[in-house]
């Protein structure tokens, strides 16, 4: 801890940090442009600028840059002196000189962080008389809107979407004050998290377009602490919402997952919430499942719902529930304490299902601790075995392409550059990166930073780690026939990894591959059986699928089974597009051997369609309720908005499915707190869900939270049309929140937090005031509670270790080759991000395509299960002979159960 | 005694003043131009919406009876699709003519807004919107400032440059 003076009032402040970053952790109002906490500094923008004295005695001192200087013992500045506030006044006006008189049509506006800080440094009126240089704009894509004029050169953008998130398509241009930010020709961004330019652009030049679509300000955004619903890292996001709409998706600071950005499918997928295939009411469908037409199911009320699906149920012989790794851990536990422990089922295809169950248990009874993300971004030395991190985990790729900064960075503290000091450290380190190791069946979007990246068929990628953990412990076992290249490439792994500090080895369950995960365990094992720490992370597919696994229940095979043995006859189906999820036709004859289908769901789907009673479930938008991550992390969120029509959460739904018919019988449980406190009890796994937020009693100097801005307009007009006396506001049982401005101003723990604002700072900014330390951790501890922990016992290696591959002739594997926009369910219903969907196509290796004279884009048939797929070929140069890719989860794809078995048709 | 005289002879002058009282509402009152009355949204001279739905006017109004939605036509101007003023709840503060950055809500000389139901106070965007300037003449937001948009292309706002290209070399 060094001591350090500011205005002659002595603080503790971190050496290794820089004044800035001190002194806005102290909690003074210094103004900035160019530095970011995430970015480091680069001491562009001169906004800083604070006295810096030599010692006591010196009265002269000089006026410096705080991003720039370090938080030495002894040093001693001024914030307040007159002419460094002077200095940061006629920087903002320069700044204004050319910035555009626009803010009325400003997205920007009431959240702009050059709005704070020209009122910070106290510019106000404007001295240049001259003209205001202009830009044209570009398109970039249908998620970043591009307004040039505004911007004010501090170069945050190219910084943050180059040297941070690896993108290559957007630059500086020209010169001097015609410095222009802009892709070289007009054209979509190409990052997969170009939507963080909306929020690390200090002005309006990046905004965004999907909310630019239904605009609303900052100020009447009602919003609520989320958690992403679209892949399985749960990012925490914060979801705003007006007139019954979400409106945009804005990043939640958490210290241990996301830090400061999300990924674009978490950005921009939010839009399916609003979409009008919503269900809003309770359907009722006579003849589901006897026709292959169905009839339009028809909307009823809840009560009218609830007694038919009560009656229907209680005349079955006996009911089923189906859960589903999209829907939350109460709602699934809902379900499996209606159905019953034996009669629950997790919804998913056997595979799946094995290998989910089994990264839970290899991170339960194993001795590696899965590391989060800030944890990868601190890794010295990553392996990623068989996935395409990008597109399964965006997030996670983006904490990969940071962890191989750690290792170069040494180098720059040896020369005494602080890793804060971005430029100099760059500049030391130069096209130096540390060891990122890559093994995957076809090109990724990571294999630019890595330093060995290789392409084999799914066996060979299991064949490749296995050999890793042999070279790093001799107990490991050993791996035959390996070729003098993977030899090589195994030795130099092993070696990386067994010399770093911290190294993190990456699979998952995307390629449907149980070796690569028992591969993966065992290189974690071997390091630590050689006393080295590791990190071992697995990807999971959906927002709950670890969730799921720690419920312990039976994939959907036994389900059909028990219904096509005739044991069963009804089916409670929880939030699940069983036709996703497995071959059309067993789901086909699953229903038709049930007489009664219950179905809860969000949006319409051919599951739905065969329901005789669907109940419109909740979003995320709309639900309180837990995500288990990939990690382990059982993070709540919170309803955004009071839901419209009849929608509920679904355990909230099967409450009332259990309550009896009168109307006066209550639910069996009346809120979240009931729910978590009956599965607490009866399943120890997850009773951790419990904390992960504080109850709906918490209150904070006796008061609620609210949802809503302290400055929400037209609250006595909104309503007005239907009623000009204005309603209560939504009671809401479930949470300390409320639906209105209502409630205490004070600091919330980080898991309730529902928007950033601090006096002065309007912007996302204002999180720094939330911070321990700004870029530190959350005040109070980062939101969710870890459920797993590894008991460190003493593991045996896995042995089974698979044949190398050999394609077969005319027979192929064909994977799920996965898409961040498209495969996921929910999000590729939102508009914006459909447009970025890829077209189908088979993908087909260099040398299958050759051999067979398939060229570009010729139409293929490729014959999985006895389905004929007709899609134009996609020739990859590195995909390994003998596979072949279709793009997983998109339209007219689904229900294919990967790895396949195909047959390319001539 | 005196008093008493007195007090009838003021009484009887009465009888000669003035009137001050108008036969309402036959005859009005007069009504400075600036006088804040009902709230109305105005046009550009060229008959285009002003307001750009910025929403200051909705956070200025400090008892919150503003309610307005954004929408967006086709070249990338902003208007409101919905616009809506609880006037049961309006106090003719103002605030949102001082907030508005394009002129485009006024408040005019417009007492006469009484109604036995309550419900009628409620004036949707139909019944706000009239197809004058109101009060302020010639001021066209988008001809000074703001984004390009149908009819305006960049640079072409007041006190600007042409837009320069970044490919050139000084």
């Amino acid at each position: 801890m060094a001591t350090i003076h500011i205005d002659g009032k002595s603080y503790d402040a971190d050496p290794g940090k820089n004044l800035l970053q001190v002194s806005l952790s102290l909690g003074f109002d210094l103004p900035y442009f160019c530095w970011h906490p995430a970015l480091g500094s680069v001491g562009a923008c001169r906004q800083c600028a604070v006295r810096q004295y030599r010692n006591e005695e010196d009265k002269d001192g000089q006026i410096v840059m705080a991003c720039m200087v370090p938080a030495a013992d002894g040093t001693r500045i001024s914030i307040e002196d007159e002419e460094a506030r002077q200095f940061r006044k006629s920087v903002i006006e320069w700044l204004m000189t050319n910035h555009p008189h626009d803010c009325p049509v400003c997205d920007e506006g009431g959240e702009c962080h050059l709005q704070d800080m020209t009122v910070m440094a106290g510019h106000a009126y404007r001295r240049f008389r001259y003209r205001k240089r202009t830009f044209t704009n570009q398109d970039l894509g249908p998620f970043i809107n591009h307004e040039m004029n505004r911007c004010i050169q501090c170069y945050r953008c190219v910084r943050y979407y180059k040297d941070y998130a690896g993108g290559r398509d957007l630059d500086a241009f020209a010169s001097h004050n015609h410095v222009y930010f802009g892709r070289s020709v007009d054209g979509t961004l190409e990052s997969e998290f170009s939507g963080n330019l909306v929020e690390v652009c200090p002005t309006g030049v990046f905004t965004d377009k999907t909310l630019k679509h239904h605009y609303t300000r900052k100020w009447d955004l009602q919003s609520g602490p989320s958690v992403c619903a679209h892949c399985g890292l749960g990012c925490n996001t914060l979801a705003g919402a007006r007139y019954g709409g979400v409106r945009r998706i804005l990043n939640r600071y958490n210290h241990e997952v996301n830090g400061y950005f999300l990924c674009d499918r978490g950005r921009y997928g939010y839009e399916f919430v609003n979409r009008p295939s919503r269900i809003r009411h309770p359907l009722l469908h006579t003849d589901a499942s006897d026709t292959d037409t169905l009839s339009k199911p028809e909307s009823c009320s809840p009560e009218e719902a609830l007694r038919q699906a009560r009656d229907r149920l209680r005349n079955a012989r006996r009911v089923i529930g189906i859960g589903s790794p999209r829907a939350s851990l109460e709602s699934n536990y809902a379900l499996r304490a209606f159905v019953g422990e034996d009669y629950f089922f997790n919804g998913l295809p056997s595979a799946e299902s094995h290998l989910v169950t089994l990264a839970a248990e290899i991170l339960r009874n194993g001795s590696a601790e899965t590391p989060s993300l800030r944890e990868i971004e601190g890794a010295d030395a990553v392996l990623v075995l068989g996935e395409d991190l990008t597109q399964t985990a965006p997030r996670m790729a983006l904490a990969v392409r940071q962890s191989i900064m750690r290792a170069p960075e040494e180098k720059a503290r040896a020369v005494g550059v602080p890793p804060w000091n971005d430029r100099a450290v760059r500049d030391v380190i130069q096209a130096e990166r540390g060891p990122l190791i890559v093994a995957a069946v076809d090109e990724t979007r990571l294999d630019d930073a890595a330093t060995s990246v290789i392409y084999r068929a799914p066996d060979d990628i299991a064949r490749f780690g296995f050999a890793v953990a042999r070279a790093i412990n001799a107990d490991a076992p050993p791996v035959e026939g390996l070729s003098d290249e993977e030899t090589d490439l195994v030795q130099r792994t092993a070696k990386t990894l067994s010399a770093a500090k911290y190294p993190v080895v990456i699979s998952g369950v995307s390629l449907g591959n149980e070796a690569i995960l028992q591969a993966s365990a065992n290189i974690a094992w071997a390091l630590d059986r050689e006393q080295k720490p590791v990190g071992l992370s697995f990807v999971v597919p959906e927002a709950n699928s670890v969730g799921i696994a720690l419920l312990d229940s039976a994939p959907l095979r036994g389900a059909f089974e028990l219904v096509s043995s005739g044991k069963a006859d009804a089916a409670i189906i929880l939030e699940n597009d069983l036709y996703r999820r497995t071959h059309a036709l067993d789901v086909e004859k699953f229903f038709t051997g049930l007489r009664t289908v219950v179905a809860l769901d969000s949006l319409r789907s051919p599951t739905t369609d065969r329901a005789h009673v669907v109940f419109p479930a909740g979003t995320f938008a709309e639900s309180d309720g837990t995500f288990v991550n990939n990690e382990g992390r059982a993070q709540r969120f919170f309803q955004v908005l009071s839901p419209e029509g009849d929608v509920a959460e679904s355990w909230r739904w099967l409450g009332r499915l259990q309550s009896g018919s009168a109307p006066s019988d209550e639910p069996r449980w009346k809120n979240l707190d009931e729910v978590l406190d009956a599965m607490a009890a009866e399943l120890p796994d997850v009773a951790g869900a419990k904390d992960a937020a504080p109850r709906a009693d918490f209150r904070v100097a006796g008061a609620r939270l609210p949802r809503s801005p302290r400055r929400f307009s037209g609250r006595t007009a909104i309503l007005a049309n239907l009623d000009v006396h204005e309603p209560k506001p939504p009671d809401d049982p479930d949470s300390p929140l409320t639906f209105s401005m209502e409630g205490t101003a004070a600091m919330p723990p980080a898991a309730l937090v529902s928007h950033y604002w601090a006096p002065g700072w309007n912007s996302v900014q204002a999180l720094n005031k939330f911070q321990d330390e700004v870029g530190g951790a959350n005040r109070g501890g980062a939101p969710g509670v870890r459920l797993i922990e590894p008991e460190k016992p003493i593991h045996s290696y896995f042995t089974k270790i698979p044949d190398a591959f050999s394609p077969h002739d005319g027979k192929f594997v064909v994977l799920g080759l996965h898409h961040i926009f498209g495969s996921e369910e929910l999000s590729r219903h939102a508009p914006a991000l459909a447009e970025r969907i890829p077209e189908p196509y088979i993908a087909i290796g260099d040398a299958d395509a050759r051999a067979r004279g398939v060229t570009e884009g010729r139409e293929l048939v490729l014959r999985i299960f006895g389905r004929e797929y007709k899609l134009p070929a996609c020739v990859r140069p590195n995909l390994p002979r003998g596979v072949l890719g279709v793009p997983f989860g998109l339209p007219g794809l689904t229900g294919i159960v990967f790895p396949a078995d195909g047959h390319l048709l001539e | 005694m005196i008093s008493n005289i007195r007090t009838l002879w003021l009484v009887f002058k009465h009888a000669f003043r003035k009137r001050v009282t108008i036969q309402y509402p036959e005859e009005k009152a007069y009504l400075a131009p600036r006088y804040r009355g009902r709230i109305v949204l105005t046009r550009d001279p060229d008959g285009g919406e002003r307001c750009v739905a910025c929403y200051l006017c909705a956070v200025a109004c400090p008892v919150d009876c503003i309610a307005l939605d954004s929408a967006e036509d086709e070249t990338g101007r902003r208007y409101p699709g919905m616009f809506r003023i609880n006037f049961s709840r309006c106090i003719y503060c103002g605030f949102c003519e001082e907030a508005c950055p394009t002129y485009a809500i006024q408040l005019v000389p417009d007492v006469e807004m009484a109604e036995y139901n309550r419900q009628n106070m409620v004036y949707e965007k139909e019944h706000l919107l009239i197809d004058g300037e109101g009060k302020y003449h010639g001021y066209n937001y988008y001809k000074v400032a703001g984004l390009a948009i149908g009819g305006k292309g960049k640079g072409e706002a007041e006190n600007e440059d042409p837009p320069i290209d970044p490919r050139g070399l000084t």
